[in-house]
């Protein structure tokens, strides 16, 4: 067999997911680049020509602004969050104690329930009236009155975020543990008996190894929490006084609410550009990640 | 083993029995509440455990009987398992023969990382031609419609498990078939599909779950029982009249029930597939 | 070749039943209702299957989603050939979707009994530019609701007449030590926080729009914000209102938690259900106060129609469902959760029977409608007066200045 072949023949392989990409994927984005340029709306007309007109009206409104920062603070404490809490428990469960096995296999739980019904439990147990979070806070004494938890802009948010963390960090911990059980017993046992303390230890012996998985770990996590819409939108619908109305919230309201598709495609091309350069800055990143270590 | 201090090892028991409760209280509230009374649900102070144990919200959601609220649900129930399962099932078609590809013909491999850079796409930039392409197909509030649709995220996304799947499996095995004279079909059959089988269903069942999980082109491209799927059902029930908390929960209960299924009995394959796919790329 | 022919005879004749079953086969026609404030879901339900009993030709199917979803769900819908061909709409949206051609024109189909009967007043809720895109079904206002032992208890002999007496009132509850806080409103960042500022809009006087610009950051429409903002930081409305939609406010209510809580026709006859609710029978309703000078009573349009989609392949059986479920039998059977659109309905003591004071409040109540401004773009100009309120509540914003914001966002 030729190599001209072979390369001929993975194409033709390819084929059938090339020709989906392109249907549903390629096709719809460079319509949405149209639409972008156009005063369309949703349904009926076509819309007319405008140039930048929309791109130049979003970019110098106020409501884009504020949901740049709210999604970019959504997705910075999240992230982080579950990937602080997520090595913690890993390192945790990677130790000896009883009942080790059935808490690796519950850490799965929070992780396969449904983004909407996770949105949904969280919503009722931060009810202001009758929530779980509310009555324990104020039985076991640490609250005197119930609170309004996602009606009021200072808490709504970080509400939103410890949500989201529950439901994800146990991902980053399974990852994390999986990593920390490739790493070689006697490394370890060598370092301690070089006297390295604990967290030199981390630093210099474990960490290495949960590099790789984490990175990874880690641009999922954030292209996915700049993309967050779900849990937003069952929880606070963007509430209060927009407070915790992100980018992709804005975009539905935008194209669907208000109909206007052509400014709402210049809205999502604008977040699809941010997520490519975040996402090329990491692949940077991992790369001199890789490269270091 | 190395010794640990008896504080140490108290510690490390603390901790884990907080981790423990911090994973398990509020799906535990999910089932209190969805066993309780409202009477239970709206008292000050708050009863963490019903007076009176009450399944019959689940016969309320499972009902059959024709125009019900029951009916409503299951009714998204099978729209859920139609499109997760017929959105898989096409995922993994188009996946297995291009992640072969790739994993056997470098040359190719970037054309897979622009498959998977898709990834990165929000929905929203799609969603208006999508709606648009759609509703000219009729399309629209389809089951089918919606599986297609699907396979934006999903067909990216096995492809790239596949092929690290396949990676896995050495070439010199397929190599000797060539050999033989066997012909590319029977190789992929007969050798190498056998021996990724592992990887093919982990694929699958990530696929099922991203697509059951699956909240924003629902939400968008369904309007009624012929095609809603459940999440946008319990968010629909989630934002209407909720006098019922418990209602609400019973759904959420529900919905959970495959995913948390999965997760618990298949959880070897299933985190073996994601850190094989991390740890490579 | 015998057995052969028999086959295909047979073959034929089952093809042919097949083939000639859709002629007798039913109309199938899709209905989006809402799950919310109201008639019930049991209710239109069973309103439902006495229209198909009457008529077995036509089967319904309903869709019931939560009322911040009815609109986008409309629209949407309007791409797919066989969506909704029946659709709750609300009194703000005839402008946007006369405009998009959502909703069917059916002025000539409406018969001179429905001209004659139905209360002048509720054809608002369905018509632009003097052509009606449907038929009025909800016709409904807000009220003020009040708790009569907490009243009582509290020495108060009648409920307010004036929003200045509810804040006395709500005052003299709180300082006794009934309630801590007395008042319960739906402030949350949604359509229902506008009702409730539509309602204090008409009783200071205000408007929205004048010849085409809007007002409301002036005069009544600033008076009325201001009176929330005061209401909310002197303690005397639950806090959390600025989290509640109507069900939150119900809840709260009947819970008996809140004195006076303003809320749709359908609280009543719900709070009075002694099976879900601890203040049956202790359940007082009046007209929204008014202001001193200014009005006796306030009241926002939140009426709402059934139209027919323009997309709809089956609009006369959609006609005949709709005419069905607003008609004067239909409405006076269920008229515990929403009330008649029918002005003989009113003096109807099998109507008013067992709810003799809703009933005068709404006679006073729904003569003095007021009603939201109409124009395409109402959802954006909803949505940046939705901030005001919530950013003046908050705190966050004087409400003067955030009031000329909304003005200018409006996209008026």
């Amino acid at each position: 067999m030729t190599n001209n072949w072979i390369t001929t023949r993975a194409w033709l392989l390819m084929l059938p997911l090339l020709i989906v990409m392109i249907a549903i994927i390629g096709w719809p984005l460079i319509d949405t680049v149209r639409l972008s340029f156009t005063d369309a709306k949703l349904v009926g007309t076509q819309g007319n020509f405008v140039g930048f007109d929309n791109y130049a009206k979003i970019l110098s409104g106020s409501n884009f602004q504020r949901s740049l920062i709210t999604t970019f603070w959504f997705a910075v404490l999240s992230v982080s969050a579950e990937m602080v809490i997520g090595v913690l428990a890993a390192l945790l469960l990677n130790q000896p104690f009883y009942g080790r096995s059935v808490l690796r296999a519950l850490m799965i739980l929070p992780w396969a329930l449904p983004t909407v019904v996770n949105a949904t439990l969280w919503r009722l147990i931060y009810n202001p009236e009758y929530g779980a979070l509310n009555a324990l806070l104020v039985q076991i004494g640490m609250l005197d009155s119930y609170r309004s938890w996602l009606g009021e802009p200072g808490t709504a948010l970080a509400s939103l975020i410890l949500a989201d963390c529950w439901k994800n960090f146990p991902l980053v911990a399974l990852i994390a543990l999986a990593a920390l059980q490739a790493v070689p017993r006697d490394i370890i046992a060598a370092s301690m008996v070089d006297g390295a303390g604990v967290w030199s230890r981390f630093r210099f012996v474990t960490l290495p190894y949960l590099a790789g998985p984490l990175m990874v770990a880690l641009v999922l996590r954030t292209i996915e929490a700049f993309k967050v819409f779900d849990i937003i939108w069952v929880m606070t619908r963007g509430g209060p006084a927009n407070s915790t109305r992100t980018l992709s919230i804005l975009v539905y309201q935008e194209a669907f609410s208000f109909q206007r598709a052509g400014s709402g495609a210049s809205l999502a091309l604008i977040v699809t550009l941010l997520v490519t350069v975040l996402a090329v800055a990491y692949a940077a990143l991992i790369r001199k990640t890789a490269g270091a270590s | 083993m190395e010794r640990r201090s008896l504080t140490a090892a108290i510690f490390v028991h603390i901790a884990a029995l907080l981790l423990a409760i911090v994973i398990l209280a509020p799906v535990a509230w999910l089932f209190v509440m969805s066993i309780s009374s409202t009477t239970d649900l709206i008292a000050k102070p708050l009863h963490w455990w019903p007076d009176t144990v009450d399944f019959s919200r689940y016969g309320v959601l499972l009902s059959s009987v024709a125009n019900s609220a029951g009916e409503a649900f299951v009714a998204s129930l099978f729209n859920s398992l139609k499109v997760a399962g017929m959105a898989t099932i096409a995922a993994i078609a188009v996946a297995i023969p291009s992640a072969w590809a790739v994993s056997r013909t470098p040359s190719v491999g970037w054309s897979l990382y622009a498959v998977i850079a898709t990834y990165m796409l929000p929905p929203v930039a799609l969603a208006v031609p999508l709606y648009m392409a759609l509703a000219w197909l009729g399309l629209l509030n389809n089951v089918f419609g919606l599986a297609l649709v699907y396979l934006t995220i999903l067909a990216p996304f096995t492809t790239w498990l596949l092929k690290s799947g396949f990676d896995s499996i050495p070439r010199e095995i397929e190599s000797a078939a060539v050999m033989d004279g066997a012909r590319l079909d029977q190789i992929l059959r007969l050798i190498t599909l056998p021996l990724a089988a592992p990887v093919v269903a982990t694929a699958a069942l990530f696929a099922f779950l991203l697509a059951w999980d699956e909240f924003f082109y629902a939400l968008l491209f369904t309007s009624d029982q012929r095609a809603k799927t459940l999440t946008v059902a319990i968010a629909d029930l989630a934002g209407g009249r909720v006098s019922d908390y418990g209602l609400i929960a019973t759904a959420g209960v529900l919905a959970a029930l495959p995913p948390l299924l999965i997760g618990l009995f298949m959880q070897r394959a299933l985190i073996s597939g994601l850190t094989s796919g991390g740890v490579k790329g | 070749m015998l057995k052969s022919v028999t086959t295909a005879l047979l073959g034929a004749t089952l093809l042919a039943a097949a083939l000639s079953a859709p002629a007798h086969a039913e109309t199938k026609i899709n209905a989006l209702f809402m799950a919310q404030a109201a008639y019930s879901e049991a209710d239109v339900r069973a309103m439902t299957e006495s229209f198909t009993k009457a008529n077995p030709d036509v089967t319904v199917n309903l869709e019931f989603v939560p009322y911040e979803g009815l609109h986008d769900k409309t629209v949407l819908a309007q791409g797919s050939g066989g969506g909704y061909d029946v659709v709750l709409f609300d009194v703000i949206w005839p402008a946007e979707y006369a405009s998009n051609k959502v909703l069917l024109d059916v002025s000539d189909k409406i018969t001179p009994e429905m001209k004659s009967g139905v209360l002048p007043g509720a054809w608002t809720t369905v018509e632009y530019e003097s052509k009606r895109y449907g038929l009025p079904w909800i016709l409904d206002t807000k009220y003020l609701f009040y708790n009569k032992e907490i009243l009582e208890k509290a020495g108060i002999k009648n409920p307010p007449k004036t929003w200045a007496e509810l804040s006395e009132q709500a005052k003299t509850i709180k300082d006794k030590g009934l309630l801590a806080t007395p008042i319960a409103w739906s402030w949350s960042q949604a359509e229902a926080a506008i009702c409730d500022y539509t309602t204090l809009v008409s009783a200071y006087g205000g408007s929205f729009i004048k010849d085409g610009k809007p007002v409301f950051q002036t005069g009544g429409g600033l008076d009325a914000l201001n009176y929330m903002v005061e209401s909310y930081k002197s303690g005397l409305t639950n806090p959390n209102s600025k989290e509640f939609l109507e069900e939150d406010v119900r809840r709260v209510f009947q819970n008996g938690e809140a004195a006076f809580a303003l809320n749709w026709t359908y609280m009543y006859n719900m709070a009075n259900d002694p099976k879900d609710s601890k203040v049956a029978g202790k359940v007082g309703v009046v007209p929204a106060p008014g202001i001193e000078g200014k009005s006796t009573v306030s009241a926002v349009n939140g009426s709402m129609g059934l139209g027919i989609t323009s997309t709809s392949k089956h609009p006369d059986e959609a006609w005949k469902y709709i005419a069905f479920m607003t008609s004067q039998a239909t409405q006076n059977q269920y008229a515990k959760l929403s009330l008649p659109i029918w002005t003989s309905s009113y003096d109807d003591p099998a109507v008013s029977k067992g709810q003799e004071e809703l009933i005068a409040a709404a006679k006073v109540g729904l003569a003095a409608m007021y009603p939201r401004p109409t124009t395409p773009k109402y959802q954006e100009l909803s949505t940046a007066l939705q901030q005001a309120v919530q950013e003046s509540l908050l705190g966050q914003e004087e409400p003067e200045a955030a009031l000329k914001t909304a003005a200018e966002n409006s996209g008026l």
